[in-house]
């Protein structure tokens, strides 16, 4: 028998003037003080610095319809992603039901039921209802018994797991009082108030219906609750992180171009109006899972850096600065020592800052889209512009800007190697070109560089490619003397490659510029002010094209069990994960992926400007190094294979300092390719 | 305080020096300057000074290739003035320098002001003819401390520390105004970001004299100038780390060491 | 006879310094070409008893004075001037030191003589003398003459022997009293070192650390080679200048100066200011990554391998042989 829609009168819980005036009362109260915390933050985080993110509409709602409705990265961990979503879809359920059932109690319609009566609402809720209160209780389990590490372990979580388990009880015991208040008859469409109402047939329907009464009140007033409570909680995350999403990043990833002219963003940020609206956004944004702190490499190697609570700090010191404008927001007593500069209100330390190498893991995995890169780049530009950078940090800065390199060798030494080795390449600047090869300072410079960047000339001269270098014109891109913070420098290395690049005489309309570390490639895509067009391509690019256009044809197969590692600016910057795994492929290697691959690729420590740090702190286990021990656990693989020179130098490295020589070699794809193609005199002259 | 640092350019070992074809100086062609290490203490010092006693630095110079980034960097840091001596000195002898720098404090017959204090680097790898530092405080006829490695002023008086070797070091006390030889700052050189730099040159002036040289202006008495043989080089040994062990072992037992 | 070659005697903390007897030598092997006396010039509070030991020279000339401790450049430039006004002489020998820097060139400037400084070695040639000297730490070297062998050279520290300086005896002595300028540089007084638990120069053993040992941890491995050698852990500047050691363990030009029997150096360039302070070394053995190092110029034997796996491995085979 279909229950009635219309709300029975005697179950109507806002019946009566007082009952109504009461829910006026609660429900201005509440909404208001919500209204009024929100307002604060958003009319604090108006005066900070400004930012363009309201362009693409519609790529954004996408966006919103993508990462927000469908959960994509929350899936990202098995053990959670399907109950959040469910609890997330549960949540929007009981929203709506609940503004539904306020409306509906602020103004007594009598035609309009309340939610709970309508038959297939009724059954979303109860189904969800049970659905919620399961993932709840699988969410509470992971957090008491086994917690992935850094997940933030707080009573706000806990407090706010029991409320919504207390409104998913509420509803689905109310379900059970009304049956019960009816006649006590099973309803198809409430099955589990039907299940539940035995337990309660000793009622009269008189005190069912006011058990029934009971629980919807229970109910809206712990949603009320929730309201007051939801701006000061963690679950903030649950308004903001649709903006954050909304208002992404769909410039190049980890853009650190802002708006305005370089003067006025490259002197950085330390106090709150020097952030943009959307990185102050993004502390409340962040549901404090850890998932960034879980894959950041300096995180696991023992670092100060924490990205989750860089996020945090920012947010609290925005808080006492801003929002609750407490007077001389001063840091913890004897957390700075003299002298030293602030940041964030005191709240964070340089050597977090410091400890980052930008490698973009903590953007990659967030599920609400936070941007902690150029949070922490501001903070380095602001360390910077005040001088507060290590000796060494300054010796590489010095040499750079004096001769384009970090080496500290003269730029006429930059192209020695081709002298070396004996081979003839074309001057860019001098003879008319199809490719610019930009080698970078690692392939140019390091010994340990040298053989691979050979062979890739190599490589390039037996497919018939015109190609030149830049010779003593070329400087070092600067992408990650911009991440250390030096804007400046960054334009001088921007100014002059480009004066040096405006001789060189394309040949065909293509302008293509062919690079070797992908740290290069990654700013003279995405970060160089191009007057005409130009194509980039990363070497493995390049031979991927030539290898599928068959201008490398392989002359002997590469018989190898081995893995690759994606390098962080080439894959999770720039999205290239397949090209290198086409040659690998076409040369006959089989390949096998270490757990973290692609875009969960591990950081080898040497990015943002961490290669020319030293270690002042104890470390447990250098990023490299847990890359070594990743990659050995692998059954029968003897190689593991870069396409980065850094890589080249760090994993070498790690490999000794691992003890692993016996067991994995490094080599660059460059070492494979050439190994497949060059003939046999060729190939024992190389040796 | 008027604190005043004489800066000068060295040439930059990084490239191989090369000797010209009257084999009496460095080819020109592929020389290129730096700023020495101690002139950066130097100024680091002064700007240190003017810090703690208040005052004005001016940072001098002798023209030459690349000198204007030197001083616009000396006016990011902090310096108030920058003055470039406008001529050709680059085979200046260190004696003549000192004579350059004399001829534009004293110029025009003005004198140094009471509370002077001129700063340089200690001494220099090429100061064949003398130490530019301790010449200058002959021809100002000022007291002279070099190897210097921390300066207090207590009223008219300067307290400074020289470093003699082997972690001795000796306190001496002069009054002002004087001239420093700095071998290093009581702080590391402190470090401008280069947009700073950047905007000083647009916004800032660097003040350019004119001196008339001194005679003599370049070292006659060098016979000539060349670059040593390689005198002989170690013996390498090679191998892996444990055969190499095993030969150095041998060496030391050779020797009764071990 | 010529005019007199003339020494200006350095010392510190009332000992003669080991740059003196190495003027001596070279004072001597010049004035014997030049057929001419060799004169020592003694400066200082009390130190008529040090004259003994520069009995290589044929007088000394002994200046005491209150205020002559550590006299400025000016102030010892005046009163060897006023020396040698009263009796002419052709050579001056300064030493190149910290102590004695800018005598020389105000001495030269006050006599109107030419300088040279950095003088690394001479060469005699049919009575006239070439000094040699070093510029850019060694890179380039100029040969300079003196016209009429009349100048005031500075002698790099260690770049002469002070075997043939060395020699007791009773110099016959002569006391000059000469008006001293009032001093316009007072010396208040020595800053010792911190006392460090172990004096490297006395050391037959030094095992020494640059920059190439990356990290402060890796002091540790130098520590163990070196006691297994019943030697010390000594530094450069640059690792010094990190706080990783003391003081009383730098050697070179600003740090000590040793001559062990076995100096070993680990991951040091051998840049010349470190050079000067360990080239009497008896046996150099050079580990450093970089084939170019100059410490391979001077050094011994040398490798290339990586001091980080070399030196377990050698601690090791070290304490295996000793049993």
């Amino acid at each position: 028998m279909p229950t009635n829609p219309l709300p029975h009168p005697d179950l109507d819980p806002v019946a009566g003037a007082i009952a109504r005036l009461l829910l006026w009362l609660i429900a201005l109260g509440s909404f208001g003080i919500f209204g009024w915390r929100v307002g604060c933050i958003v009319a604090q985080l108006r005066r900070a610095r400004p930012e363009n993110r309201f362009d693409r509409w519609g790529e954004r709602i996408f966006r919103v319809f993508r990462d927000v409705l469908l959960q994509r990265r929350i899936f990202n961990e098995r053990a959670i992603g399907w109950p959040h979503f469910l609890i997330f879809w549960g949540f929007v359920l009981y929203a709506t039901c609940f503004n539904w059932s306020l409306l509906r109690g602020l103004f007594p319609i009598s035609f309009i039921p309340y939610p709970d009566d309508v038959p297939l609402i009724g059954l979303g809720l109860e189904i969800f209802g049970v659905v919620v209160l399961v993932a709840l209780g699988i969410a509470l389990a992971r957090r008491l018994f086994f917690p992935p590490s850094r997940l933030h372990l707080s009573l706000d979580a806990n407090l706010i797991l029991a409320l919504i388990g207390l409104l998913m009880v509420t509803a689905v015991l109310g379900s059970a009082f009304r049956i019960v208040a009816r006649g006590g008859h099973a309803d198809a469409w409430a099955p589990v108030g039907s299940l539940l109402a035995p337990l309660f047939s000793g009622l009269t329907p008189a005190t069912a219906a006011t058990g029934s009464k009971a629980m919807w009140w229970t109910h809206m007033l712990g949603v009320f609750f929730f309201l007051c409570y939801l701006p000061y909680s963690k679950h903030a995350h649950l308004i903001v992180s649709p903006f954050n999403v909304f208002f992404t990043n769909l410039r190049p990833a980890a853009s650190l171009t802002m708006a305005g002219v370089p003067e006025e963003y490259s002197a950085g940020a330390s106090s709150w109006q020097e952030f943009t609206w959307r990185q102050l956004m993004g502390g409340f944004a962040c549901a404090e899972c850890g998932r960034c702190d879980r894959s950041c490499p300096a995180q696991n190697s023992g670092y100060a850096l924490s990205p989750q609570d860089i996020m945090h700090k920012i947010k609290v010191h925005f808080l006492d600065a801003a929002v609750d404008k407490k007077a001389g927001h001063s840091p913890p007593a004897g957390q700075i020592p003299d002298g030293e500069i602030t940041l964030a209100g005191g709240q964070i330390q340089a050597k977090e800052v410091w400890a980052c190498t930008t490698c973009m893991a903590c953007m990659e995995c967030c599920a609400v889209w936070n941007e902690q890169i150029p949070v922490i780049v501001q903070m380095r530009r602001h360390l910077v512009g005040q001088g507060a950078v290590d000796r060494g940090v300054q010796d590489v800065l010095d040499r750079m800007n004096r001769y384009g390199n970090s080496f500290g060798k003269s730029d006429r030494m930059r192209a020695r190697w081709v002298q070396n080795a004996k081979l003839k390449i074309k001057d860019a600047r001098k003879e008319p070109v199809d490719y610019v090869w930009f080698a970078g300072d690692y392939a140019s410079f390091d010994p340990r560089c040298e053989e691979i960047t050979v062979k890739t000339a190599k490589i390039f001269q037996q497919a018939g490619l015109d190609f030149g270098l830049l010779f003593e014109g070329e400087r070092n891109s600067g992408n990650d003397i911009r991440r250390i913070g030096e804007e400046g420098l960054f334009e001088v290395l921007h100014d002059k490659n480009l004066q040096a690049l405006a001789k060189v005489q394309w040949k065909n309309g293509a302008r293509t510029i062919i690079t070797t570390d992908p740290h290069t490639y990654n700013t003279l895509k995405n970060e160089y002010c191009w007057e005409d067009p130009v194509r980039v391509l990363h070497y493995t690019e390049l031979l991927d094209q030539l290898m599928s256009q068959g201008r490398l044809p392989v002359s002997r197969r590469v018989d190898l069990r081995a893995t690759y590692h994606d390098p962080c600016y080439l894959g999770r910057y720039n999205g290239v994960y397949d090209p290198p795994r086409r040659i690998l492929q076409r040369l006959g290697i089989t390949l096998v992926e270490m757990p973290r691959n692609r875009g969960h690729s591990y950081c080898c420590g040497a990015g943002g400007g961490r290669i020319w740090m030293e270690d002042t702190e104890k470390v447990k286990e250098r990023p490299a190094e847990s890359r070594i021990r990743e990659a050995v656990s692998l059954p029968n693989v003897s190689t593991m294979i870069v396409a980065c020179p850094k890589d080249i130098a760090m994993f070498r490295d790690a490999v000794k300092t691992t003890g692993q020589e016996d067991k994995l070699q490094i080599k660059d794809v460059a070492d494979l390719v050439w190994e497949a193609i060059a003939a046999e005199e060729l190939q024992s002259a190389m040796k | 305080m008027n604190l005043i640092v004489c800066l000068r350019m060295v040439p930059d070992t990084v490239e191989e020096l090369e000797i010209a074809a009257d084999q009496k100086s460095l080819d020109a062609e592929v020389l290129r300057y730096r700023l020495s290490d101690p002139d950066e203490h130097a100024l680091e010092q002064a700007l240190l000074l003017k810090e703690k006693q208040g005052g004005t630095v001016t940072a001098i110079a002798l023209e030459m290739p690349e000198i204007d980034d030197v001083l616009f960097t000396a006016l990011a840091k902090g310096a108030d003035r920058a003055v470039k001596i406008a001529g050709d000195w680059a085979r200046l002898s260190s004696t003549a320098t000192a004579r350059v720098f004399r001829e534009y404090l004293m110029g025009g017959g003005q004198n140094l002001a009471a509370d002077s204090l001129v700063l340089l680097r200690s001494q220099a790898s090429d100061e064949l003819a003398g130490e530019v530092g301790v010449c200058l405080a002959e021809n100002l006829g000022l007291p002279y401390v070099g190897v210097v490695t921390g300066v207090k002023v207590a009223g008219a008086t300067l307290e400074v520390i020289k470093e003699f070797s082997g972690g001795l070091r000796g306190e001496f006390t002069l009054g002002l105004p004087a001239v420093l030889g700095i071998q290093s700052a009581e702080k590391p050189p402190r470090y401008v970001p280069i947009a700073k730099v950047r905007a000083v040159m647009k916004s800032a002036r660097i003040e350019t004299v004119e001196v008339p040289a001194p005679e003599q202006a370049s070292v006659e008495m060098v016979d000539r100038l060349y670059k040593p043989e390689a005198a002989g080089r170690a013996r390498m040994l090679e191998g892996t780390p444990e055969s190499v062990a095993d030969q150095i072992l041998e060496i030391l037992s050779q020797q009764s060491l071990v | 006879m010529a005019n007199p070659v003339l020494i200006v005697a350095e010392h510190l903390k009332g000992e003669l310094t080991e740059v003196t007897f190495e003027m001596l030598g070279l004072g001597r092997q010049l004035a014997d070409a030049l057929q001419a006396p060799l004169w020592a010039l003694l400066m200082g509070e009390q130190v008529r008893a040090l004259a003994q030991h520069l009995a290589v020279a044929d007088q000394v000339f002994l200046v005491e004075q209150s205020g002559l401790q550590l006299p400025s450049p000016d102030q010892a430039a005046a009163i060897v001037k006023a020396a040698i006004d009263a009796q002419p002489v052709s050579l001056v020998l300064v030493a190149g030191t910290n102590v004695s820097l800018g005598i020389g060139a105000v001495l030269a400037g006050r006599l109107g003589r030419p300088y040279v400084n950095f003088c690394k070695s001479v060469t005699v040639e049919a009575g006239s003398i070439l000094f040699t000297s070093q510029l850019f730490g060694g890179k380039i070297q100029a040969d300079v003459k003196l016209p009429d062998a009349c100048g005031v050279v500075s002698v790099y520290p260690g770049a002469f022997p002070a075997g043939p300086g060395r020699r007791e005896g009773q110099p016959p002595i002569e006391s000059l009293s000469l008006s001293a300028p009032s001093p316009m540089v007072q010396f208040k007084g020595y800053i010792e070192p911190e006392t460090g638990d172990v004096d490297i120069t006395k050391q037959e053993v030094l095992v020494a650390v640059g920059r190439g040992i990356q990290s402060q941890d890796n002091l540790a491995i130098a520590e163990d080679l070196a006691s297994a050698l019943n030697g010390a852990v000594c530094a450069s500047r640059p690792v010094i200048d990190q706080g990783w050691l003391p003081l009383s363990r730098q050697v070179g030009k600003s740090g000590m100066n040793v001559k062990p029997r076995l100096y070993l150096a680990l991951g040091i360039s051998g840049a010349p200011e470190h050079w000067e302070g360990m080239q009497g070394s008896q046996l150099i053995v050079a580990v450093n990554t970089d084939p170019k190092a100059p410490i391979f110029d001077g050094a011994h034997y040398g490798t290339t391998v990586d001091a980080l796996d070399l030196v377990p491995i050698l601690t090791e085979k070290v304490k295996a042989k000793k049993g």
